[in-house]
């Protein structure tokens, strides 16, 4: 069984090409570099969307690869946000610094919480999120000599990036910071998604009675996805606190959560990209509609959720992928 | 020699309703050992105990010597006890390869270290991937092995689920029902395939096709009522009065 | 002491509106483990029909309650039929976004039609007012809550129990497949015990619009206390509904009470704490698949 294949073996170049960077994923990062350059009035939205987007992204190592439905997501978000905040706050102002606190601080909240899921059906795993992102809003809160309160998180100054680039009004230095980092992180969870651990994860996914009797120990693996999803989160989270300079207690609401699990919907799960670009859309649309009138944009919102769960399901990127699927049949159709 | 699998007292019950009762099943190395015994006879329910989802409330299980009765199922799997499933519990959206391949990773997880396994993509593992490709092939599944396991046919799901067990290279393999709902024509490749297995594995087989059971098996244990009513050899069960009583004289 | 009792006494009285509220979403998730989190959408319809019934059309209080009862459950059918339906065998994901997408709506129309204020609601003059009982002064309205409770538990009780109705849900809640082999139309079943839970939401929230309050953001305030009735209680058993929603309505005005510095902390950390003691609920059965 062990002696190697010796002719051109198809089932390799399948997994390889699978593995492999499309040339629509090197589009996708070259057309986010150039915004830099094209659109230099919007690069501090630009620079919110790629937040949102990295953090829709450690929601989808959850939801899409695991299959861990949450709707407290933001808490680790949050934490992330105020730990660089009040890190900044407190003097400690190098940003690459605060990143990485704020990450071990986020891993362990995520770390910590991992063991209150392991019990209990999808329901009693959905409240408990749901119990631990608001429980979190109570606390920063109720704690506003630390937190701020409702009014947020005052005097975060950050300093110079790598002592060298200050953050300017018009979020070029920012832009770019938030570009290198989600790019990093991607290309990390990326590789990661394909690797063995990878493949463990979305078998978990598609079914747990025989993931586990295929020998994988399910709960450390739960424990492990959900404290690197947390890390992504409380690093999204102070991006979006230096940034800005700012913490709203908004960083910890149920809103937050929810909206995350919509942007990603829309852009379509275990996709890798659907968090980007479900965050873009939605970002965008809610941008124009918000001024227009904010329950119009509800009402939208709402339709269009009931609109996909009943009829389309896949998401944006879901959608595309059968629109490619169908032209390549046609094209294949054609040939023979 | 010892057995390679075997329970001594294994006692389960759900409240007042006891399922399993004083069993003490003995698996012979290279052995092809069938259970049978009427629907309700608890038959799944000693497998669940055997692979270890379910706890018994006493008694022990013992693979290859070693008491593994408060060993969780997944680290049985890595001590060489595989199990495939009645119905059909695969990975609808993964291909077989995958499938198979991940099984075959998990099995090497400890050879490989943190940056194989978590960074380096799994067309990197060819040795392993190569192993899944000639495991799917002798399973007659070569061809279908690139498209999603919820595409293909039932028979060759059915052969699927032997694919994956057989992947963690099992000293112990437990089939629970292989052939249930395959179709009389089909039925035929899948046999072949049980009997090619190689004597290595000892297998301990759940059939209620009794032509299968008296085909394949060299020792058969009878179930009735969590409890075991007898073992012996296809002869012996074939020309026990109380076999034939449970399985003819109630009408069955 | 007095405090103490009047604590007690209006926790029950609020933790008896979260179980007429809640005991339909219970029997949905029992009978066909669907995550509805719209169900405080049936609730927020039955308040503003009331407020609508009695402002615009003139009607009295009493009249109004079964009106609202009826024209909920009979919206839920409409609603069951082309929106739940279709998704009864979906995962719980697709599940929580179809009900986030109804709340979402549901919120916009509320906001849309009656504006983004808290409705008023006239309680009949008999109804207000205090009783004095023991020394105590007891809120009539709340009183009247609890005999409304107490009536419609004996109601669903008795109909559970003692009706042929009953033993059918029952047997669908025990086991689904039996059920349908017993000959047993599982999904007419359902979607009458669908229309009956939304119409008791519809009439709770009415009856609620005094003590809750009723403005658009309704559906997702009380999102959490009604779901975690239902979990806390178990799916699917009436008795345990009921019991989660007191104790949850008493530690809720008690905490709101004694430590108000907290919040809603203590809600959070009472259902967390609970959901892992329990994780299939107080006194859930549990559902063999």
């Amino acid at each position: 069984m062990s002696e190697k294949l010796s002719r051109a073996s198809n089932h390799l170049t399948f997994l390889r090409t699978l593995e492999r960077w499309k040339p629509a994923e090197i589009v996708f990062w070259v057309a986010l570099v150039a915004v830099q350059f094209v659109f230099p009035t919007s690069l501090v939205f630009a620079s919110q969307i790629l937040i949102t987007g990295l953090f829709a992204l450690s929601l989808d190592m959850l939801l899409g690869y695991a299959g861990i439905v949450t709707l407290g997501h933001a808490a680790f978000f949050g934490i992330g946000a105020y730990t660089a905040g009040l890190l900044a706050a407190h003097g400690w102002q190098d940003p690459l610094l605060g990143l990485v606190v704020a990450g071990a601080a986020a891993g362990i909240a995520g770390y910590l919480s991992s063991f209150l899921l392991s019990r209990g059906g999808d329901l009693t795993r959905l409240m408990i999120t749901l119990g631990i992102g608001l429980l979190l809003f109570e606390v920063a809160n109720s704690a506003a000599s630390i937190t701020g309160g409702v009014d947020g998180l005052q005097g975060v100054a950050v300093g110079k990036l790598l002592g060298l680039f200050a953050f300017d009004l018009y979020g070029k230095t920012a832009y770019a910071y938030v570009l290198v980092v989600s790019f990093l992180l991607f290309a990390f969870v990326r590789s990661m998604m394909h690797s063995p651990y990878g493949l463990a994860l979305r078998s978990m996914r598609e079914n747990q009675v025989r993931a586990l009797a295929v020998g994988i120990p399910i709960n450390a693996v739960l424990t492990n996805i959900y404290t690197l999803a947390a890390v992504i989160a409380g690093i999204a989270g102070a991006l979006l606190t230096q940034t800005t300079q700012f913490v709203g207690i908004d960083v910890l609401s149920f809103q937050r959560s929810a909206d995350l699990l919509v942007m990603l919907i829309i852009g379509g799960t275990a996709t890798l990209y659907g968090g980007f670009v479900g965050a873009a859309a939605f970002m965008m649309v809610q941008d124009r509609l918000s001024n227009l009138n904010p329950q119009y944009w509800q009402f939208f919102l709402g339709v269009l959720l009931i609109v996909m769960t009943l009829y389309l399901r896949g998401g944006l990127l879901g959608g595309l992928g059968r629109l490619a699927a169908l032209c390549k049949r046609r094209r294949d159709k054609e040939r023979s | 020699m010892n057995p390679i699998l075997q329970t001594r007292d294994l006692w389960k019950a759900f409240g007042g309703l006891i399922v399993t009762k004083n069993v003490n099943l003995s698996l012979a190395r290279g052995a092809r050992h069938a259970l049978i015994g009427p629907n309700g006879a608890g038959k799944t329910t000693l497998i669940n105990q055997l692979t270890g989802v379910l706890r018994p409330s006493s008694g022990q299980v013992f693979l290859d010597g070693e008491d593994i009765t408060r060993i969780p199922p997944n680290a049985r799997v890595h001590r060489g006890l595989s199990r495939t499933f009645q119905i059909n519990t695969l990975f609808p959206r993964l291909t077989p390869l995958e499938a198979v391949t991940n099984s075959i990773l998990v099995r090497e997880r400890k050879g490989l270290n943190i940056i194989k396994r978590r960074v380096f993509g799994v067309s990197r593992r060819v040795n392993h991937v190569d192993e899944a490709y000639h495991l799917l092939e002798q399973l007659n599944l070569a061809k279908d092995c690139l498209v999603e396991t919820h595409t293909l046919a039932y028979g060759k799901q059915r052969l699927l689920e032997m694919a994956l067990a057989l992947a963690a290279k099992p000293k112990v393999l437990l089939l629970d029902e292989p052939a249930a709902g395959v179709p009389e024509g089909e039925s035929d490749e899948l046999f072949a395939v049980l009997n090619s297995l190689p004597k290595e594995i000892s297998i301990l087989l759940i059939e209620h096709d009794m032509n299968l059971v008296f085909n394949f098996a060299d020792r058969i244990t009878v179930l009735v009522n969590g409890e075991e009513l007898v073992t012996g050899t296809p002869t012996e069960i074939a020309e026990d009065p109380r076999v034939r009583e449970v399985y003819l004289g109630k009408g069955h | 002491m007095h405090s103490l009792l009047g604590v007690l006494f209006d926790g029950l009285a609020y933790g008896s509106l979260l179980f007429v509220i809640s005991v339909g979403l219970s029997i949905t998730l029992g009978l066909m483990g669907f995550n509805n989190l719209a169900h405080g959408v049936f609730a927020m319809a039955g308040g503003y029909l009331l407020v609508t019934l009695m402002g615009a059309a003139g009607l009295g209080f009493l009249p109004a309650l079964p009106i609202v009862f009826c024209a909920v459950a009979l919206g839920s059918l409409v609603l069951e039929r082309t929106l739940y339906r279709p998704l009864y065998k979906s995962t719980p994901l697709i599940q929580v976004l179809l009900s986030v997408g109804i709340i979402f709506v549901a919120t916009a129309g509320a906001n849309f039609m009656f504006g983004s204020g808290q409705q008023p609601v006239v309680i009949p003059e008999w109804l207000g007012g205090q009783l004095s009982f023991l020394g105590l002064d007891l809120s009539r309205y709340r009183l009247f809550l609890m005999a409304i409770v107490a009536a419609i538990t004996a109601g669903l009780v008795f109909g559970l129990e003692r009706t042929r109705f009953g033993a059918k849900i029952r047997a669908s809640v025990d086991n689904q497949r039996m059920a349908e082999s017993m000959g047993i139309r599982v999904d007419r079943v359902f979607q009458l015990t669908f229309a009956l839970g939304s119409g008791l939401a519809g009439l709770g929230g009415a009856l609620g619009v005094d003590v809750l309050g009723l403005d658009p953001s309704f559906a997702v305030k009380y999102l959490v206390y009604f779901l975690l009735v239902v979990v806390v209680g178990g799916p699917g058993s009436v008795f345990g509904t009921l019991l989660a929603a007191l104790l949850l309505g008493v530690a809720d005005v008690a905490g709101k009470y004694y430590v108000p510095q907290f919040g809603a902390f203590i809600i959070y950390a009472a259902m967390i704490i609970l959901l892992l003691l329990f994780p299939h609920g107080l006194l859930g059965r549990r559902k063999s698949k």
